[in-house]
């Protein structure tokens, strides 16, 4: 069933969209049955952003949508005309990590790493909200990202670091 | 995840007369839920008519002393709104206690109201669901049933409404505003939802071509004494097993306002305000009173076998809720 839907994917239907994913501007044909997700995987090549769950329970594709975090497979890209879109790939780059970052690399945020572009994009999310002051407000408002390497004391201190620093400013 | 077209909505009347006019057409807010189900075929719409670029996107306070929440407000701007925090408490942490923060970004009002149920048998196209299907049977009530209904069941489905925020509005009293291809309406809170009755595909009285264009809340907002508890499998990201918002307004230890419902527990965010008003009203603000309506309100509650246990955390929530409320500002 699947793929007999894929091969009837209907072209005609496609939208043009213009995003701008980390700075750069792209005007694509999509179809609106195009996740978020997908587009900047399959798309645009950016496979920073994760698919764990492809249904919004685990936050591994966490992005920011003019700097609002959200699950990105849940979003259909053609709603997000004229949208800027930060992946983890727009925070930094090796060698030029921007703090947050770091402080996932000082603070052994992560084993694995699967979860680590969603965990890291919704803690800057999480830090432009404004929204918590202490670890339990943070372990909370963290619940939407999912770790199944349990590196969460590890993400916290993270976070915690970066609050603490105040270095909010300087987290993108 | 079927193909379907995409319209962007310009105006009301426009988007309403849309999905009107082609069979199977749809509105997608947040689209949180909706894409979610699309991508498990439980939903296949033919269209989607994206509200977002719609003016229904303010919260504004209403002459009477109201507040008025666009649909298109997500739930985060809701629950951390100035006004919101101040006069209506209750449906801030109600918001708060749900999905994700990122989720919370996305879900809209409008969206959140019309969200469907979480039933396993729902979600899945292989089985038989008289919601999703109607006439194929329900096999909830002999299978998986841990967060099922326990009130306002019917043969055909023992689903419940999985929203937190629904019950908070309920138990304030808001009005849902509408517009469709009929002119506009406003609908009560509590005739919002309805219980399945025959017909388990229908969660709402909304026309299909119908949008709702806000959800306004009442000059009241039980803002110094209210509580939201919700009881869950883990402390944060989970649906409620049983939920329970509890406002007062008390003078001098007696209730003289009340707004009580309870979320996973029916359909529909259950309240029964004749009951409020026999059992709670000029009735003194303690346990007694809290138990006596709790018998009341939960009389007629049945189990399924996995969810049974609901009916023992349902009273005591209920009760617990009503004294945290009231003695909400007090000194432990
Ligand atoms: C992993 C996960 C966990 C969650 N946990 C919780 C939880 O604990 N508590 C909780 O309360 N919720 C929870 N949710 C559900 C979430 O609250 C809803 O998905 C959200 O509120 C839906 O809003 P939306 O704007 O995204 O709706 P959409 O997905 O856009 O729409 C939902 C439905 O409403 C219709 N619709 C949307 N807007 C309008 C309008 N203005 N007029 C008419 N029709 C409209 C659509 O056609 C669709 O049928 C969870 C969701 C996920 C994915
Ligand atoms: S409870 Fe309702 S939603 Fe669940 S299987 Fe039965 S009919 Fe379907
Ligand atoms: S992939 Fe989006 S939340 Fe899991
Ligand atoms: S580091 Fe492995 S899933 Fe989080």
């Amino acid at each position: 069933m699947v793929g007999k839907l894929a091969l009837e994917q209907r072209k005609d239907l496609a939208v043009a969209t213009t995003l701008t994913v980390n700075g750069n501007t792209h005007t694509l044909d999509v179809e609106p049955w195009t996740s978020l997700l997908d587009l900047l995987r399959e798309r645009l090549q950016l496979t920073g952003s994760k698919k764990g769950c492809d249904h919004g329970q685990c936050g591994a594709c966490t992005v920011l949508v003019n700097d609002v975090r959200v699950n990105s497979c849940l979003c259909l890209a053609v709603m997000h005309d004229g949208d800027a879109v930060t992946t983890i790939e727009g925070l930094g780059s090796e060698g030029n990590l921007s703090p947050i970052q770091q402080a996932f690399v000082d603070h052994d945020g992560y084993q694995c790493g699967y979860c680590t572009p969603g965990q890291i994009c919704s803690a800057v999310g999480m830090l432009k909200e404004g929204h918590a002051k202490t670890e339990a407000d943070v372990r909370e408002q963290m619940s939407g990202n999912v770790c199944r390497c349990g590196a969460y004391p590890g993400i916290v201190a993270a976070v915690r670091h970066i609050m603490a620093t105040s270095q909010t400013e300087g987290a993108r | 995840m079927n193909n379907f077209e995409y319209v962007r909505a310009e105006g009301l009347d426009g988007a309403a007369r849309f999905v009107a006019g082609h069979h199977g057409a749809k509105f997608i807010g947040g689209g949180t839920n909706l894409v979610d189900l699309m991508k498990y075929n439980v939903e296949k719409p033919t269209a989607l008519v994206d509200l977002n670029r719609l003016a229904m996107r303010s919260v504004t306070e209403l002459p009477y002393g109201g507040l008025r929440l666009g649909a298109l407000v997500t739930n985060s701007e809701v629950a951390y709104h100035p006004v919101v925090s101040a006069k209506y408490p209750l449906l801030s942490r109600a918001i708060l206690a749900g999905a994700s923060a990122q989720l919370r970004n996305k879900a809209t009002t409008g969206g959140n109201l019309l969200q469907r149920t979480r039933c396993v048998y729902f979600y899945d196209t292989a089985v038989p669901c008289n919601k999703r299907e109607p006439g194929t049977g329900c096999p909830a009530k002999e299978g998986i049933n841990r967060s099922m209904a326990i009130l306002g069941t019917s043969v055909s489905c023992i689903a419940t409404h999985p929203s937190d925020m629904c019950v908070a509005l309920a138990a304030l009293g808001a009005t849902v505003q509408v517009a469709g291809t009929q002119g506009s309406r406003s609908i009560p809170f509590a005739e919002f939802h309805r219980l399945p009755g025959d017909q388990p595909q229908v969660d709402t009285t909304l026309a299909v071509d119908e949008i709702v264009t806000s959800v306004d809340l009442p000059a009241a907002g039980f803002a110094g004494h209210s509580a939201y508890i919700k009881v869950r499998d883990r402390q944060s990201y989970a649906f409620a097993l049983v939920s329970v918002a509890a406002g007062f307004e008390l003078a001098d230890g007696i209730i003289t306002k009340a707004g009580i419902a309870l979320g996973g527990v029916a359909h529909k965010p259950w309240r029964n305000a004749e009951l409020e008003r026999s059992l709670l009203i000029g009735k003194p603000a303690n346990r007694d009173t809290y138990h006596a309506f709790q018998l009341a309100l939960l009389a007629g509650a049945q189990g399924y076998g996995e969810n049974d246990f609901k009916l023992k955390i349902a009273p005591v929530t209920v009760v617990r809720a009503m004294e945290q409320a009231a003695h909400e500002g007090e000194q432990a």
